[in-house]
């Protein structure tokens, strides 16, 4: 009971009654069914629905009426709230979940695709997934960046001064040196360099995680405005024309219709994120620097009862995270963009988001971002379209489901236990 | 130490038996002398150095990752790895070496079983599982007893005397005089931060409190008989649900009298927890009704029955009872700080808190090095005093005490019992929960024993221990309770065992 030392939440399983997690998220997708399959089905128009195999109409292409798409997707989606409602083992929830919303989101793909003005009634299928990696990149490794930090304890608000710091000082001694690889590693320094200060003030110091991690945010902005404004913007030539990577294209894999094009002729970004992905994940669950990492993270004091070194693994993992955010911001300056003010504009807060969303876990915090990267390119392909939702609903939905998400609504959500607390010895 | 030998260390909360133990194990840094193992001196930077030295411990706090599998937090610090640099975890081997300890020494811990779910004596094993795995030749266990059950506390036992047969030393720090007798081969006692003599099982209890507390204690309450007088508090017919909707009190009738202490005996989570907490408003009330003088409360908010001149003590003094970073002083005035003479309208008057913190820091024998030092500061036994000394500064009608010893010293433990009876004969109403049997025999005019949410026999002081004991396993002299389906399950044990070493 509640005189021992330990709470004993979860010896029993809560009797939740009839309107278990399951029935209720079940009642949701009826309901998101039928609005799909009444509202969606009577907007679509008859003209079919082309989803092609590359950037624009032409080549091969899969062709549904809209009308009829619009409603047999929403059909599904009712079918798999139903299947949910009628009380399915826990086991099937996952998979009926994804059948649901990926039945909703295409019913109203079906709908606004059909009803695009003529001749524009396609979806580049090549370009969406693309446009979805691109925009989730600096969220990937920004997420990935939260992963490193919070498991081993220290709460990372930091990551948009580290994306910021990364993209600045990429894009300044990748101009100096001429080279895009000194251009990567000082990206990776610069980032370092914020994360380290986050590491010396909340380790050593004890100053408040998220105090500090909010101010160095500010800092970063107010260092790279600076020397933006005085040197970058004095001599942009020298000082911020950096080289830029090239897109490197994997023999074999490019030839996959839609992911080939889409995923397999990108820059190194977009490689190093998803082996960064994989890299952490095993090496979080598998191997003993993960242990200790993810012990330290939820009971300092065990680890080092264990012989585990609390602060010197916490300065590492913290390090190591400012050097993941930074390349990060890279991705910007050494790909795509020259560095300008601000440039990072928030990214590092929705990576904040998607780490949570994502549950703390690399593969978790992988498909956040890519959920709120598609969010995002859907919007802009709204807008193309002229479609009568407003891009900005959309560009707000993955906001809205991180809430819902922290709320405790799609599953415990369940920070690592120490996160944000220092450890004092003794 | 020599080997095979279970070495009690005994003495008062705050005696300095954690921190030379922790110094043992390397986690503080010796000030001045050494620490000889076979002979030779051992210089200890940190708990690694101990555990090579084969030093292991077992933490008052458990020091398990509530979310890590058995396996994981066995092979955190010590993890056997594949792969050079890359350091891949060998999960196989570490649970088979898990699976192999726990049989060897009958630990019967699950490998894959999350820490979390796991009650709080196996949680304890799987700390005795982690020691033994990193091959010690020491094991300290550090107030192994303080958070178990009767029963888990037998079971520890029992582990002890296997390890100790397997030529394992074992160093036993403990405040209950009853395991020492039970199991150490050695005493040494602490006071103060020195050793202040050495004792063999076979001294007495008394003597060996005497040496604890540097004084004669008495173990058993000196009391008047009591003059019971009007009923105080009427309980008739109380249903009460657990947090997790299961019936917890289950039809429980009772009476306290002015004048007189009734102590409620019962093995944990019986339902005791539970019926105080819906008589202090704190737990909502599903069918039943309770009187105070005559007027129903139930209902009423814990404030209120707080004021209708009832004190309570919570069984759980750091959760319930106290703010720990409050200073002594504003612990004292918790439940009455909105009342002159400590407040006036908006504002406190630190000035009147203080002197009267000061005026019970004195009367209660509180501890402290100033009435504005945190509280969370105090041993364990000063801390209950704070909580005893509010409590008992208003005038009150009942008096609720809920474990009002669980961790305390002995010294205090006489103290706070003296308190309790002093109450009792100025014609309060006590209510007196302990799990701890000798100090519900010693204070109780009569002992009502609760069992599966119920009241199964209300039997005088006098009544032999081994009688109480039966009833708190459920069976009553002339017949079996039948179990109920919704009841809270006691520990799965024998009749009659749970109590002996309480």
């Amino acid at each position: 009971m509640s005189t021992t030392a330990v709470p004993d939440v979860a010896v029993a399983p809560v009797d939740e009654g009839f309107w278990t997690r399951t029935r209720k998220v079940g009642l949701v997708l009826v309901a998101l069914g039928l609005l799909a399959t009444v509202l969606f089905g009577a907007l679509a128009t008859d003209e079919p629905a082309r989803f092609t195999f590359s950037e624009d109409a032409a080549g091969a292409a899969l062709e549904i009426n809209g009308t009829f798409g619009a409603i047999l997707f929403g059909l599904l989606t009712l079918a798999a709230g139903g299947a949910m409602l009628a009380g399915l083992p826990k086991r099937w929830f996952i998979p009926l979940l994804a059948v649901g919303l990926v039945g909703f989101v295409l019913s109203f793909l079906c709908w606004q695709v059909s009803d695009a003005p003529t001749g524009q009634n396609f979806m580049p299928l090549v370009n969406i997934v693309r446009g979805t990696f691109l925009l989730a990149l600096p969220l990937i490794f920004g997420a990935l960046a939260g992963v490193l930090c919070e498991r081993s304890g220290v709460v990372n608000v930091a990551i948009e001064g580290q994306l910021l710091m990364g993209a600045f000082s990429g894009a300044l001694f990748g101009s100096i040196s001429g080279s895009v690889w000194v251009g990567l590693v000082a990206a990776a320094v610069g980032g370092s360099f914020i994360s380290l200060l986050l590491a010396v003030f909340s380790i050593r110091y004890l100053v408040d995680q998220v105090v500090m991690g909010i101010v160095l945010n500010l800092l970063a902005l107010g260092i790279t405005g600076f020397l933006y404004e005085r040197l970058m913007q004095t001599d942009a030539a020298r000082y911020n024309s950096a080289p830029r990577f090239s897109n490197w294209e994997i023999p074999l894999l490019s030839d996959i219709p839609v992911l080939g094009p889409a995923l397999f002729r990108g820059n190194i970004f977009l490689y190093l994120a998803l082996l960064l992905v994989l890299v952490i994940h095993i090496g979080l669950f598998r191997t003993r620097w993960g242990l200790r990492t993810r012990s330290v993270g939820e009971h300092p004091t065990a680890a080092d009862t264990l012989g585990v070194k609390v602060l010197g693994l916490r300065y590492r993992n913290v390090i190591m995270a400012g050097a993941v955010a930074g390349i990060g911001g890279a991705s910007y300056t050494l790909a795509l963009f020259s560095f300008t003010k601000n440039m990072i504009g928030g990214k590092g807060f929705i990576a904040l988001a998607a780490l949570i969303f994502g549950r703390w876990s690399p593969t978790g915090a992988l498909l956040a971002a890519l959920f709120f990267g598609f969010a995002d390119q859907l919007a802009t392909y709204l807008g193309a379209i002229n479609s009568i939702i407003p891009g900005q609903f959309l560009a707000m939905l993955p906001y809205l489901a991180t809430i819902l998400a922290v709320a405790g609504l799609v599953g415990r959500v369940r920070a690592p236990a120490a996160d944000g607390k220092p450890y004092i010895k003794g | 130490m020599e080997p095979g030998e279970i070495h009690a260390l005994l003495g008062e909360n705050g005696a300095g038996k954690s921190t030379l133990m922790n110094v043992l194990y390397g986690l503080y840094q010796p000030d001045e002398g050494e620490i000889l193992v076979d002979g030779k001196p051992l210089k200890l930077r940190g708990p690694s150095d101990a555990i090579a030295a084969g030093i292991g411990m077992v933490h008052q706090h458990f020091m398990l990752v509530p979310v890590f599998t058995v396996t994981e937090n066995v092979m955190l610090g010590a993890e056997q790895v594949r792969g050079g640099v890359a350091g891949f975890l060998d999960r196989r081997r570490a649970r088979r070496e898990v699976a192999e300890v726990s049989q060897r020494y009958n630990l019967r811990v699950d490998p894959d079983a999350v820490i979390e779910d796991l009650p709080v004596g196996v949680q304890q094993r799987v700390e005795i599982v982690k020691a033994l795995t990193r091959d010690v030749d020491l094991l300290i266990l550090d107030e192994p007893t303080a958070v178990l059950t009767p029963q888990e506390t037998e079971d520890l036992l029992i582990v002890m005397r296997s390890l100790k047969a397997a030529g394992k030393s074992i160093v036993f720090i403990t405040h209950k005089l009853g395991e020492v007798k039970a199991i150490a081969d050695r005493i040494t006692v602490i006071r103060r931060g020195r050793t202040v003599g050495t004792a063999s099982p076979e001294a007495s209890r008394d003597e060996l409190a005497a040496l604890m507390v540097g004084r004669t204690v008495r173990l058993t309450v000196d009391k008047a008989p009591a003059t019971p007088g009007e009923p105080v508090l009427e309980i008739s017919g109380l249903v009460v649900d657990d947090e997790r909707q299961c019936r917890a009190v289950d039809g429980v009738d009772l009476t306290v009298r002015a004048g007189e202490v009734l102590g409620i005996a019962g093995v944990q989570g019986n339902g005791q927890t539970e019926l105080i907490e819906a008589i202090m408003g704190l737990r909502p009330v599903l069918a039943g009704t309770i009187a105070l003088e005559g007027r129903p409360i139930d209902g009423w908010s814990t404030k209120k029955v707080l004021r209708a001149g009832v004190g309570y003590v919570p069984e759980d003094r750091s959760v319930d009872g106290l703010v720990k970073e409050f200073s002594v002083a504003e612990n004292l005035v918790l439940d009455i700080y909105d009342r002159p003479p400590f407040g006036r309208g908006l504002s406190l008057r630190p000035d009147a808190i203080t002197k009267s913190a000061a005026e019970r820091i004195e009367q209660f024998d509180v501890r402290t090095s100033s009435a504005q030092a945190p509280v969370g500061t105090l041993s364990g036994g000063n801390q209950q005093k704070v909580i005893v000394a509010r409590e008992l500064s208003r005038p009150l009608k009942l008096f609720i005490a809920a474990q009002p010893t669980r961790g305390v010293d002995v010294g205090s433990i006489e103290f706070i019992h003296s308190q309790v009876i002093h109450e009792r004969d100025i014609g309060t109403a006590v209510l007196v929960v302990s799990s701890e049997l000798d100090e519900v025999i010693g204070l109780a005019d009569r002992i009502a024993v609760m069992y599966r949410g119920r009241i199964i026999g209300i039997v005088g002081p006098d009544t032999p221990r081994e009688e109480i004991g039966l009833l708190m396993a459920g069976i009553t002299p002339d017949r079996d309770v039948p179990a109920t389906g919704d009841g809270e399950a006691p520990a799965p044990d024998g009749p009659g065992s749970e109590d002996e070493k309480a």
